[in-house]
């Protein structure tokens, strides 16, 4: 459905997105993962039309829509801060979409009323945006990018600000909201939990380039670089004479017979299991997810699953 | 403010400012209001409704300083609007160039229309500018345009942009993108920047003796009239009331918006694309001819010997000329030192006041803040026909005192040393006071390491104004006592005006370039001390 091919966004003389290119199926969610600088809010905005594209182009349903401006694009935007106009209440704040759409005033009314039930703020129409809670704020930031039918959602971290709480209920919530609107979303994140939640596919950026997409257990499995695996989370890098390995944090249990051994320099109970770190004698620092706990201090043998440990050359 | 200061020093901080405002300002003011409601047994301001003459300068007041508002802001916001998109840095430099018109002496800026008028040919014949409406507004235009650009471009730069991007992103077109989102939230910005236009040009004096000619009157004008060429002082301090009871309302209701105003949203500033390329030039073009042509054109002038360009009349500025009772060099000097004396009343008495709104009781702070703004909005032409009128007899006989320039100076430059103090002062963060005592100073310690490095750039901000409003300063000034040893730049410069021949004319451009480069000099000053959007002004 949405299409984009050899996109650049430039700065001046930076290059803050390059040569990227991308498919998006109708319904889909796709996360995009990076670090903080990386290019992944750029391409978002190249996306909805409020950065030019240097080079590239986009399109829907093979019309191309690169020159189209952001307001002639039936995208929806939902931003870190919620962006809610401060001037008009909750019910003018989702509605405003749908005025800018020429849409009679009782359709209007009709349809902020039940995007406000779907996302859980029945009756909120006029109260004033300022006195919202965060969580509250964010709902109403999603009522209103999705008032006017978009085909696709793009959300810039829209999760960022909110307490670790808040953020699990609407990482189950949002998925939930997509399907019932039918609505494909892009979604931008510097966390891999919340896009590996939230995505069909993860797409990985560094650097202002797309550097793999796919299903999150997939690309977690199988990282196609290095970059590419420590941005996904893995930390365990083993520099060996034939290469690069880098073992999963699931990749390990505790065996006297293993043939790693390690001092255990912290553990953090995770309720399940345990995330322990854990230093081996030449100074490597490892990290694995550990059924029982050993004690810190102690000496222990962990053997390592090969199937679990991914090789670059 | 008691916790910072003991009690003998709150009352110096108290009384200090109370006593000069009190007797140079509100006791003049008082007198105006006594005589011109009738006390001294003449006309009241309620006789003057009954003469047309007067209705129709009441009413031309009103309507020139509306139209004055709408055209400032037509030309200003787009302006801001390409300001607020600037870097920093930009910002900065641009907020310094549209400064010095600001500051520049009415008389000067009156000079320069006059001569753009006659360069290209609008002094007369069908489409003449000169002695129009037309003249007073363009130049109430160059005054006041800083004050749209600089207030309006700085919140808008604060204000977060994401708001029009969520808007077009909801299907708004740019223009219902602004209209929509980003007009109702600069408001009070628009709304405070228009009171301020609206009060200059409602009480712009200077600008509508010169360019009006002798048939445009405002109030402020007609006060002059009325008290020195008609020596009807009873009239003029009816006028005069009439004229303060406008202002006052005026500028009540402005100090109300303005705190309205210090609401402002979180700045966000990543990648916001500069305005296109069209518009910025565009806008560059107006501020270009607006600001420069009648800058460019009073320093051609002043440069040309009829035949040639040379310093010719620069040099005659050493010769005293007939209509002048000394050489124009000496009343250069004069401002001079009468614009330093004026400064350090201003300072003295702006900072205790400062320390007042800042630290003080929430009432007596209040108070203050307002008593403090009041003569900046009150008119030049009040002040002085006050201190004229009310100063005469003894204990208070400042007419014959030297003293009484700079203090009228003073009483204008006052309220712009506690506008930019006190945003300053209150950006001092209490925790940094904590911090400094945690960290062993004492109170007195702590102030000293704390505020006084703070405070000084806010004081070196508004000494800056202070000085520059003095060296310009002409509507009090015309009121108080001529003798040589009183006569100022914009005052000479008057009177070379106001006499026709080509050298006097030449002789007046090269006063006005001098005193234009030593106002400039003093912006530049005034900039390089300012960081970030302090204050409106």
């Amino acid at each position: 459905m949405l299409a984009l091919r050899g996109v650049e966004v430039r700065f001046g003389e930076v290059r803050a997105v390059a040569d990227t290119n991308l498919d998006l199926a109708a319904g889909e969610m796709l996360a995009f993962l990076g670090p903080s600088g990386c290019g992944k809010s750029t391409l978002l905005r190249a996306i909805a039309g409020l950065e030019p594209l240097a080079a590239g182009t986009i399109s829907l349903d093979g019309d191309d829509i690169t020159a189209d401006a952001p307001e002639a694009r039936p995208f929806g935007l939902m931003f870190q801060d919620h962006a809610l106009f401060p001037h008009r209440d909750v019910g003018q704040n989702v509605e405003f979409g749908l005025r800018m759409n020429e849409v009679a005033s009782a359709t209007r009314r009709e349809r902020v009323g039940e995007l406000l039930e779907l996302v859980g703020l029945a009756g909120y129409e006029r109260r004033a945006v300022t006195t919202l809670s965060g969580g509250e704020a964010q709902r109403v930031a999603l009522a209103r990018a999705l008032a006017p039918a978009p085909r696709v959602l793009l959300l810039d971290e829209p999760l960022g600000s909110l307490d670790r709480h808040l953020r699990d209920r609407l990482i189950g919530e949002l998925p939930a909201v997509l399907d019932a609107t039918g609505t494909a979303a892009i979604h931008v994140t510097h966390d891999h939990d919340e896009a590996f939640a939230l995505g069909d596919r993860v797409g990985v950026m560094h650097d202002g380039r797309l550097h793999q997409t796919d299903p999150p257990a997939e690309i977690w499995a199988a990282p196609r670089s290095l970059v590419v695996a420590r941005i996904l989370g893995h930390t365990n890098v083993i520099e060996g004479l034939d290469g690069i390995e880098v073992w999963r944090s699931d990749a390990a249990v505790m065996d006297p017979a293993g043939d790693v051994e390690a001092t255990v320099e912290r553990v953090h109970f995770r309720g399940v299991d345990h995330d322990v770190r854990l230093r081996t004698a030449d100074g490597t620092s490892l990290r694995f997810v550990l059924a029982t706990a050993p004690a810190v201090g102690s000496s222990v043998r962990l053997r390592i699953n090969p199937a679990r440990v991914i090789r670059f050359d | 403010m008691n916790r910072l200061f003991g009690f003998s020093t709150r009352s110096v901080l108290v009384v200090v400012p109370v006593v000069f405002i009190g007797a140079f300002f509100l006791y003049p003011i008082a007198t105006i209001l006594w005589r011109g409601l009738g006390g001294g047994g003449g006309e009241t301001f309620l006789d003057l409704a009954a003469s047309s003459r007067q209705r129709d300068i009441a009413w031309f007041t009103i309507w020139q300083a509306i139209a004055s508002t709408v055209l400032t802001l037509a030309v200003g916001i787009p302006a801001a609007s390409v300001v607020a998109r600037l870097t920093a840095r930009r910002q900065r430099l641009v907020r310094a160039l549209v400064t010095v018109p600001f500051v520049l002496p009415t008389v000067v800026v009156a000079a320069a229309f006059t001569e753009v008028f006659s360069v290209i040919g609008l002094d007369d014949g069908a489409f003449r500018f000169r002695h129009t409406v037309w003249a007073i507004l363009i130049a109430h235009v160059f005054f006041n345009y800083a004050v749209v650009v600089r207030a309006v471009g700085s919140y808008w730069a604060s204000l977060d942009h994401r708001m029009e991007e969520a808007a077009r992103a909801l299907g708004a077109r740019p223009w219902q993108a602004f209209r929509e989102v980003t007009l109702p939230r600069l408001r009070p910005a628009v709304a405070a920047a228009a009171a301020i236009v609206f009060l200059f040009s409602f009480t712009s004096f200077g600008v509508v003796l010169i360019l009006g000619g002798p048939r445009r009157a405002t109030i402020e004008t007609e006060i002059y009239r009325q008290a020195v060429t008609r020596v009807d002082l009873e009239t003029a301090a009816a006028l005069a009331a009439l004229q303060l009871v406008a202002v006052l309302t005026l500028v009540v209701l402005s100090t109300r918006l303005e705190h309205r105003r210090l609401i402002v949203g979180r700045g966000a500033r990543s990648s916001r694309r500069p305005a296109s390329l069209g518009w910025r030039g565009g806008n560059l073009a107006i501020g270009l001819v607006l600001l420069g042509v009648p800058i460019g054109v009073l320093v051609e002038r002043s440069f040309s010997t009829g035949g040639g360009y040379g310093l010719d009349h620069y040099e005659a500025l050493g010769e005293r000329a007939r209509q002048l009772p000394a050489p124009a060099t000496t009343a250069l000097w004069n401002s001079v030192v009468f614009a330093l004396a004026a400064t350090a009343i201003a300072v003295l008495v702006g900072l205790l006041a400062s320390l007042v709104v800042v630290h003080g009781r929430r009432g007596v702070a209040r108070i203050f803040d307002l008593g403090l703004t009041l003569p900046l909005g009150t008119s030049a032409v009040t002040i002085g026909f006050g201190m004229l009128i009310a100063l005469d007899e003894p204990p208070l006989d400042l007419r014959t005192s030297w003293w009484i320039i700079p203090i009228a100076h003073a009483l204008v430059g006052v309220p712009f040393v506690v506008r930019t103090m006190v945003p300053v002062l209150r950006s001092i963060d209490p925790v940094l006071h904590e911090a400094a005592a945690v960290l062993g100073a004492s109170p007195a310690r702590a102030r000293r390491e704390v505020d006084v490095p703070i405070g000084m750039r806010g004081l070196v901000v508004g000494a800056g104004f202070a000085f520059a409003v003095s060296l310009g300063e002409f509507g009090a000034t015309s009121f108080l006592p001529r003798r040589p040893e009183n006569l100022t730049a914009p005052i000479a410069l008057f009177r070379l005006l106001s006499t026709p021949g080509d050298l006097l004319q030449g002789q007046a451009m090269a006063l006005s370039v001098v005193l234009m480069v030593l106002v400039a000099t003093a912006v530049l000053v005034i900039e390089s001390g300012r960081r970030g959007n302090e204050g409106l002004l």
